[in-house]
């Protein structure tokens, strides 16, 4: 047990010193680690409702997206009236200064957490009481529902967009700001990370798995499903939240329908890297997340224009031939290195069978 | 309320009769999404898409020189094909699994159609010119354009023809059968791989009539293709499968309240009203599902 705890120490401590260092490593590719790091939180969280309770969701766009709106609209409701600066071009007629700008994007941030997790929290009741299927279209409806709504609403700049306040200028350093958004997702993946691990080993994680299992036998052996459900679901929101509001201010410029809930890239992204990882394990979703974002900006370039055909293709092929993802088919080719024991006499005895 | 509809009583007249022909078409769509559904068990998020397709079809021959209307007829026998070629390529392999599955497969369908159509016919706003004119009724105050008209006879008598169709033919009745029971189907000599790969070319069919429709009542843009999924899956999931009088019922419902839904919100909120409409709705049937269990209790 002890030899097992070092490994993993070793490895943990390798991959953070590796991310502290990536930026001074891969200095020109800080925006694409950004953007991993993100891509990583929304796949973990994601596979928190689809592979491990089992509640298929396109719906956590909508508190990503809520969260991007969020802290922009605080960071610039704090110290500027937010009605002028969404009008056109409010951010020349209003500078924020470095510490407003900090001041903001910290408050702006922590809203963005907690307002996601208090709305999924509010509609979890309604929502999670439908199951399979149902869930999953009424979530889809609910992130597009939630995109065109944004996109009429005037005050957060309707269908013209947002531009979020932009990097302070009297920061001199032009690699601050890439340093700064990329240890702030960093900061947010290893945040996530320890949680979603900390749940791997918890009463919750098996209470989510009887769920996946089958929720009826789960709520007749007396766990209160609704709660618990509601609960991953406030989990997820918290952290998507502030992956949103993380990306927001990174791209500078918020689209209702094409960036915030923008559920044709993200929404579906997040969907996919779970699955392509193996959905319902710890690292399925990280190493999925990895190989997608590489895959994407690798190819992306090569078959530019038709990214979203080779996309669908992608997704089609996933599901249909791999739905059990990378980890699913380590895990059956190497059943020992996951913990499952096999016995010799068993394995003679399928043989015989077969 | 100081909307301007309630104050007009013509603008109130003009609403529901746009409303239920469009109505008319949205239940054209559904019918085809019930019946797979009902027969394959399968969610297909790439319907409006199909749809959308259909509807290119029609706009092609209309740039050909043809008049669009032609495309009743030519749009769903191509898209029968591309349907069947979908069910062999794709949904065979999905059939018997589980339900998101599908939805996720389709969806992957869905974003490759999206992006061809955009290549091929390009991103911009398209409508095949009908010049059928207008209707003007109560003193012109009523303006309907007859292509609508037209759209809701042609979409009625298309639904009639195949309820016929599969009511009496041998392979309505094989599509039937394989509905109720498919284990039990094949145990009897039906082919339901043929029946299942029938049924989604009926469907692209039904999408394709309703897409050369819209191509002339409404307007072509390749990404406008999951509005028309969610309307379906929504009248269905009101009506219930199998349930074609409901089907046509809620389809002109869900017409009524997108074009009062217009007047009412504005233009813009249109597409997020119907989308908001579909959570209502599921969630409206969850709790009266919950209440039927506690009764049970």
């Amino acid at each position: 047990m002890n030899k097992v705890k070092q490994k993993d120490l070793i490895l943990y401590s390798g991959l953070i010193i590796l991310g502290l260092a990536a930026p001074y490593l891969f200095s020109a590719f800080k925006v694409q680690l950004t953007y991993l790091c993100v891509l990583i939180v929304l796949a973990m969280t994601w596979n928190l409702q689809g592979g491990e309770m089992g509640y298929n969701t396109f719906g956590n766009i909508l508190f990503y997206g809520l969260g991007m709106y969020l802290t922009a609209s605080v960071q610039v409701g704090m110290f500027f009236p937010l009605a002028e600066w969404t009008e056109s071009g409010g951010e020349k007629t209003f500078v924020h200064t470095t510490a407003q700008y900090f001041q903001g994007i910290g408050v702006g941030l922590l809203v963005s957490a907690i307002v996601p997790a208090i709305v999924a929290g509010a509609i979890g009741y309604a929502i999670l009481g439908l199951r399979g299927h149902y869930f999953a279209i009424c979530t889809l409806g609910l992130g597009i529902a939630a995109g065109e709504i944004a996109g009429g609403i005037e005050i957060i700049g309707a269908g013209q967009g947002f531009t979020t306040p932009p990097f302070p200028a009297e920061i001199v350093d032009t690699e601050a700001r890439g340093k700064f958004f990329y240890f702030l997702s960093f900061a947010l993946l290893i945040g996530t990370f320890v949680f979603v691990k900390y749940i791997y080993g918890s009463r919750f994680r098996l209470i989510l798995n009887a769920i996946r299992d089958n929720e009826d036998k789960a709520e007749a052996m007396g766990i209160q499903t609704m709660k618990y459900k509601i609960v991953g679901w406030m989990c997820s929101a918290f952290f998507c939240g502030l992956a949103g509001g993380i990306m927001g201010g990174l791209i500078g410029y918020i689209d209702s329908t094409d960036v915030a809930f923008d559920g044709r890239e993200m929404g579906v992204f997040m969907v996919l890297m779970a699955i392509l990882g193996g959905k319902g394990t710890l690292w399925g979703p990280v190493i999925g997340a990895t190989l997608f974002h590489f895959f994407k900006e690798g190819l992306w370039t090569l078959i530019l224009g038709w990214q979203y055909v080779a996309l669908g293709v992608l997704i089609v092929v996933i599901v249909v031939y791999f739905p059990e993802g990378l980890m699913g088919w380590l895990r059956e080719k190497y059943p020992e290195r996951f913990g499952e024991v096999i016995d010799d006499k068993d394995r003679k005895a399928q043989v015989e069978l077969k | 309320m100081d909307f301007l509809i309630f104050k007009a009583p013509m603008l109130m007249v003009q609403a529901s009769l746009d409303g239920i022909l469009l109505g008319i078409l949205f239940a054209l769509i559904a019918y085809g999404m019930a019946l797979q559904w009902g027969v394959m068990n399968i969610i297909n998020i790439a319907q409006g898409d199909l749809v959308i397709l259909g509807g290119y079809i029609a706009y092609t021959m209309y740039l050909a020189g043809i008049h669009p209307a032609w495309g009743v007829i030519v749009s769903p026998i191509i898209m029968f094909f591309v349907g069947w070629a979908l069910y062999k390529l794709v949904i065979n392999k999905v059939v018997d699994r589980d339900l998101f599955i599908s939805i996720l497969a389709t969806f992957g369908i869905a974003i490759v159609f999206q992006q061809l159509m955009n290549f091929i016919f390009g991103a911009d706003v398209v409508v095949a010119q009908s010049e059928y004119g207008t209707t003007m009724l109560f003193d012109n105050s009523v303006t309907l354009p007859n292509s609508k008209i037209f759209s809701a006879f042609i979409s009625v008598l298309y639904a009639v023809a195949l309820v016929i169709y599969m009511k009496k033919s041998r392979l309505g009745r094989a599509i039937r059968a394989t509905a109720q029971n498919a284990r039990a189907a094949k145990i009897l000599g039906v082919d339901t791989e043929k029946v299942y790969a029938a049924t989604f070319g009926i469907n692209a069919a039904l999408c394709g009539i309703a897409g050369a429709l819209i191509s002339i009542t409404l307007t072509l843009h390749p990404y406008v293709g999951l509005p028309y999924t969610v309307r379906s899956f929504m009248i269905v999931i009101v009506a219930g499968l199998g349930n074609l009088p409901a089907v046509a019922v809620s389809g002109m419902g869900l017409g009524l309240f997108e074009e009062f839904a217009d007047y009412i919100l504005g233009t813009e909120f249109r597409i997020g009203a119907v989308f908001l409409l579909l959570v209502l709705i599921l969630v409206y049937r969850r709790f009266k599902l919950s209440k039927k269990r506690e009764y049970l209790k």
